[in-house]
């Protein structure tokens, strides 16, 4: 599977489903070629490769085109089999690993988007929102984690990827918030995590500046908070 | 292997894709009928965080969630697959079962909640989009993901949600899978549901629209 493998990546720098294929790719130490998609005019190629939802990421693999950042990652972890796992090997594990990603995604994405898209009471209202989602996510992972065989699961796999795209900006949220998402004094097991988590060398790699993603923030908050003040 | 229990409601497409899923490998199950106006304690055991069904329990071990428990249950018991064997048949499965949950699925739902008829009409019209994009998709490719030689995966779910549709069909008097509109998508739910497996396991027509009849009229004195 090495030489001939073509991989490319359509994806957009800020989008947290596209990181997730970049950190699965990193991890696996997949090649790929990345292409860089303006969402306001999106190229040719993504129409024609995801014509369904015409979104990033879609992930190009020997010309054969794979959308949805889920199913591209069990895709990636079907197809390079050698090196380390995005998903645990006995099914159980996995079905409790796909559980948690699609919480996180389903519960928390939206969620989180609505806190840095308001402010005073209906912010305040959306941050209590996600505290809730994540008091389930800290409950659940006491045992997903605890129950984790080192010796045949990977320390790195889907649950760390969609929380890692998602709460990996931290220091961003931060510095354009002024709150944290994951308190440590509230959320003790997911601090711990996610310091653990953007230390692997495929996400400090997949890291944009931080200066970078501070701008992307507030440019999407203050259009966010405009346009519900002029509605 | 263990023993198998499936936690479900008769009338919900989502327990039913997995009635169908077991039904398909053979695999001997229990069928446990929860009330959804007063759910077994077992069902909030092991589903705590959604309190819902489907639930599939496999020697004492919980599964949520349909399309989590079919994955789970083709990989342990692999006769009769319900997935593609090759990864990009399958990833085109599973974008497609999501397609159907995220958008078949809550087009449903909205159109079921309908409270008038302008709100019906244009509930109509959003799944009349979606089954425009799987009518021009999801069929004529290589990959035969609807109407191939074996039932598979993406056909118990628009399967069990169109079932739902036709019984809403019948509910509001009003055609929704048009024939003319969408031909094959037409043609493979009318094939589908006489397959050996299926046909004996659907739920009853009438039976169902006098249950979602009621339900309905619950859920609208409610809000």
């Amino acid at each position: 599977m090495a030489e001939q493998d073509k991989v490319i990546l359509h994806g957009m720098w800020a989008s947290p489903y596209a990181k997730r294929v970049e950190l699965a790719l990193n991890f696996k130490g997949i090649p790929y070629e990345y292409v860089e998609e303006d969402l306001r005019n999106k190229s040719e190629l993504l129409l024609k490769y995801n014509p369904v939802h015409k979104k990033v990421p879609v992930l190009v693999h020997n010309g054969k085109a794979i959308a949805e950042s889920m199913v591209i990652l069990e895709y990636i972890d079907e197809t390079w089999k050698d090196g380390p796992k995005l998903l645990p090997s006995d099914s159980y594990r996995r079905a409790q690993a796909r559980f948690w990603s699609s919480f996180i995604q389903d519960q928390l994405m939206e969620a989180s988007f609505l806190v840095v898209k308001t402010d005073g009471e209906a912010q305040q209202k959306a941050v209590e929102q996600v505290y809730e989602k994540l008091n389930v996510v800290e409950d659940g992972m006491k045992s997903y984690l605890a129950e984790r065989n080192a010796s045949t699961e990977s320390n790195f796999g889907i649950v760390e990827i969609v929380f890692c795209a998602l709460f990996g900006p931290y220091k961003a949220h931060e510095e354009v918030l002024g709150m944290k998402f994951i308190v440590p004094e509230k959320f003790p097991l997911l601090f711990s995590w996610l310091m653990a988590i953007v230390e692997v060398e495929a996400v400090k790699k997949a890291t944009p500046p931080h200066e970078k993603t501070v701008g992307i923030l507030q440019l999407f908050r203050q259009s966010a908070l405009k346009s519900s003040a002029a509605a | 292997m263990g023993d198998v229990k499936l936690h479900g409601f008769w009338y919900s497409p989502f327990a039913l894709r997995v009635k169908w899923a077991l039904e398909l490998k053979g695999i001997p199950y229990e069928n446990i009928e929860e009330d959804r106006y007063n759910k077994s304690p077992e069902l909030l055991e092991y589903n705590p965080v959604f309190k819902k069904v489907p639930v599939l329990v496999h020697a004492g071990k919980p599964i949520c969630e349909s399309m989590l428990i079919i994955e789970y249950i083709d990989e342990l018991w692999p006769q009769n697959p319900l997935l593609p064997l090759h990864p990009y048949h399958k990833a085109l499965a599973r974008f497609w079962v999501n397609y159907s949950d995220e958008n078949l699925s809550s087009g449903v739902r909205a159109l079921f909640r309908s409270k008038d008829v302008e709100e019906r009409k244009k509930n109509i019209e959003k799944l009349w989009e979606h089954f425009r994009v799987v009518e021009d998709h999801c069929f004529g490719k290589e990959e035969k993901l609807l109407g191939g030689d074996t039932i598979n995966v993406v056909e118990l779910a628009f399967g069990s949600i169109i079932k739902y549709v036709t019984v809403l069909e019948d509910m509001f008097e009003v055609e929704v899978l048009e024939a003319q509109k969408f031909p094959r998508l037409y043609s493979w739910f009318n094939n589908f549901k006489t397959e050996p497996i299926i046909a004996p396991n659907l739920p009853d027509q009438e039976k169902m629209l006098a249950f979602l009849k009621s339900l309905r009229a619950r859920l609208l004195a409610s809000s």
